[in-house]
């Protein structure tokens, strides 16, 4: 690494800690299995072999690098910065997901584990998962809250045709957390064969890390991409935050450069003041799953659950290093609630003839909102993070129609 | 000489037995567990989500949860535990969040009023040991480690650092309640351990039976069980104590046998 003793890249430290988020709280069990996995990881950063093959796959498989698109008539309809969209949305699987499931099923292999596990919430990271698992030809169980199984359909019946078994989660709340509580539960009883791809920068050091590596390429083209188009870089960056991979995948190349403005957008749901998942706003530091960051939580500590429309924004915690951007004021942190992500949903689509997924809606909801109090001198990139074919359903009930 | 070391210090085998918190009658079951013969308590401090604990103890927490079950009511249970037995060890366990919320060292010392003596939080790994061990220490509390099939010899003398009152040998690499390990493996492991620490070893996870327990009880200080009692609170609910007794006492009676055998 070149960087500057004071730059804002050189997270987690030693422990795995960004400031006071992040570390290392899992039980025992776990414990040497992470320790080892961060050994494997730091011997594959040094592999230009593993990075050579992660660059093959990425190029050859996913279709990188995703375009980045001028958004002229959405430009031209809120009169204001340039608005341009980072093209996530047109990678193999349709969503960054599949970036650190190239990465991290590397790992696995370079590891000697023959068997793969993940959670999912809306299935997105389960059909990624289960897409490499197939491409490598290891077998791969999917924890799925109950739930979510029954709301999301489509991406059940795609994990199984790739070959996935699906485990419908009947714990808790059967939704996103208890996917993951129920996929560590697993973990621990099978720790000598079995990698855990984790779909988020959340979890127990160095997850949180290694997965905002994996996805930093979004950011990295990103950067490469607007200097060519307009020779110099942005003034912002917009791109949604559940657990936050693709956002940190964006903002990470460009921390350190002190012009560019950053903004997360949370889910804020029915608003602030009713059913939400927005951590930041709503929640306070907390210890769960493997890290400690922002939760929803009440006062003893119990975790709250969380509400979007986004079924992939739909998780009471986020991940640690947004935590610390947050508190050193670095990135800032905006609610946009399900009504405003769905106006934008349907504008995206017909300003653009691009269908974004709901999580992205909560970015372009964010532009609409921020692009018209710029001078058009202004460039605004906005992390288009997946395509919404995923969500028509949703979609559609929430409008009153019927399919 | 500590509750623990006068607990571990009998001519036998301590049975260690633990219950969740406001599931059932919490008070009149930890009356029958030290009626039963019980040598230790552990109280488990219900969380919205237990990663290490299997269906029973998880089924646990949440019926807890469910009845409104705050910290304040826990520490309270312990408090009153205390005053009506002043010699029974007693432990809480339980995950980090509930018990940092408000502080490390606001947990410490609630824990100290309350007469608790020691502490096992399960994601709360020696390597993030300044979260609450430091706290824990100072108020004079014990903090108990875990140790499992996959803490290796290189990484035993990290986790008995800073750990006090009993070591809790987690005997199956999963969660709590599930299949039992071979026997064989936890001679084994006991004999490390023993040899690695003075601290008494106390061995858990899987155990259910008398027969089960008798056969750790001849090579460990503790045998530890858990889900077995959880199921009987899950069957009896309000009215379990009596069948708490039984059970306890079942379990004694196999563990005082199994030291008689070893002499």
């Amino acid at each position: 690494m070149t960087d500057l003793p004071n730059s804002l890249r050189t997270g987690p430290d030693e422990r795995g800690h960004f400031g006071q988020f992040g570390g290392r709280y899992v039980a025992e069990t776990l414990m040497p299995l992470i320790l080892d996995l961060e050994r494997h990881y730091r011997a594959a950063q040094a592999d230009p072999a593993f990075k050579a093959e992660f660059d093959y796959l990425l190029k050859h498989y996913v279709g990188r690098p995703s375009p980045l698109w001028f958004a002229e008539r959405l430009t031209e309809h809120l009169g204001g910065a340039k608005i341009y969209l980072k093209r996530e949305d047109l990678n193999h699987t349709g969503a960054h997901k599949i970036n650190n499931c190239i990465g991290q099923i590397l790992l696995a292999k370079r590891m000697g584990k023959t068997k793969i596990i993940a959670e999912t919430g809306a299935g997105q990271h389960g059909v990624a998962t289960a897409t490499v698992a197939a491409l490598f030809g290891l077998p791969c169980t999917i924890f799925m809250g109950a739930v979510d199984v029954a709301r999301q359909q489509p991406n059940v019946f795609r994990m199984k045709l790739l070959g996935a078994e699906v485990v419908a989660v009947e714990s808790g709340a059967k939704t996103l957390k208890d996917a993951m509580n129920e996929a560590l539960r697993h973990w621990v009883a099978n720790v000598h064969d079995t990698f855990y791809i984790i779909g988020t920068v959340a979890g127990p050091h160095p997850y949180p890390e290694l997965v905002r590596d994996f996805q930093s390429v979004i950011g990295d083209e990103a950067r490469e991409q607007i200097l060519e188009a307009e020779g110099r870089l942005p003034d912002m960056l917009i791109a949604p935050v559940g657990g936050g991979s693709n956002a940190i995948g964006l903002f990470h190349p460009f921390l350190d450069d002190a012009d560019v403005e950053i903004v997360g957008v949370e889910a804020a749901g029915e608003g602030l003041d009713g059913k939400h998942a927005a951590s930041l706003a709503g929640g306070r530091p907390g210890i769960l799953h493997g890290n400690k960051t922002y939760l929803l939580q009440d006062e003893d500590g119990q975790i709250t659950e969380a509400h979007s429309i986004s079924a992939g924004l739909d998780y009471p915690g986020i991940g640690p290093e947004h935590s610390w951007l947050h508190e050193i004021g670095r990135v800032r942190y905006e609610p946009v609630t399900d009504a405003e992500a769905l106006a934008s949903f349907q504008k995206l689509t017909k300003l653009e003839g691009i269908i974004p997924a709901l999580e992205s809606a909560h970015a372009i909801a964010a532009a609409e909102r921020i692009a018209p109090t710029l001078g058009p001198d202004k460039i605004i990139i906005v992390n288009c993070s997946g395509r919404g074919d995923k969500d028509i359903f949703t979609v559609a009930d929430a409008l009153g129609v019927e399919l | 000489m500590t509750r623990f070391t006068a607990a571990f210090g009998k001519p036998r085998t301590a049975l260690v037995a633990f219950i969740t918190a406001g599931d059932g009658d919490t008070a009149a079951n930890l009356d029958a567990l030290v009626a039963g013969g019980a040598d230790v308590i552990e109280l488990g401090m219900p969380f919205t989500d237990p990663m290490a604990d299997g269906p029973a103890i998880q089924a646990a927490n949440l019926r807890s949860l469910a009845k409104g079950t705050t910290t304040a009511d826990i520490f309270a249970i312990a408090t009153l535990f205390r005053a009506r037995h002043p010699d029974t060890p007693l432990v809480l366990m339980g995950y980090a969040n509930p018990m940092t919320i408000r502080g490390d060292d606001w947990f410490a010392a609630e824990c100290a009023k309350a007469g608790v003596d020691g502490v096992i939080c399960v994601d709360i790994p020696a390597e993030e040991d300044p979260e609450l061990g430091p706290a824990l220490r100072a108020a004079g509390l014990d903090l108990i480690r875990l140790a499992t099939p996959t803490t290796d010899t290189a990484r035993l003398p990290a986790v008995l650092s800073g750990a006090g009152g009993f070591l809790y040998y987690v005997s199956v690499a999963g969660i709590t309640g599930q299949q039992q390990a071979a026997q064989a493996s936890i001679d084994e492991a006991v004999v490390r351990l023993k040899a690695a620490t003075d601290l008494p070893v106390a061995v858990g996870f899987g155990v259910r039976t008398p027969e089960q327990a008798a056969q750790i009880a001849r090579v460990a200080d503790g045998v530890v069980v858990g889900s077995a009692f959880i199921d009987i609170i899950a069957e009896h609910g309000d009215a379990a104590a009596p069948y708490v007794e039984t059970f306890t006492r079942s379990l004694v009676d196999a563990i005082h046998g199994a030291k008689e055998i070893a002499a």
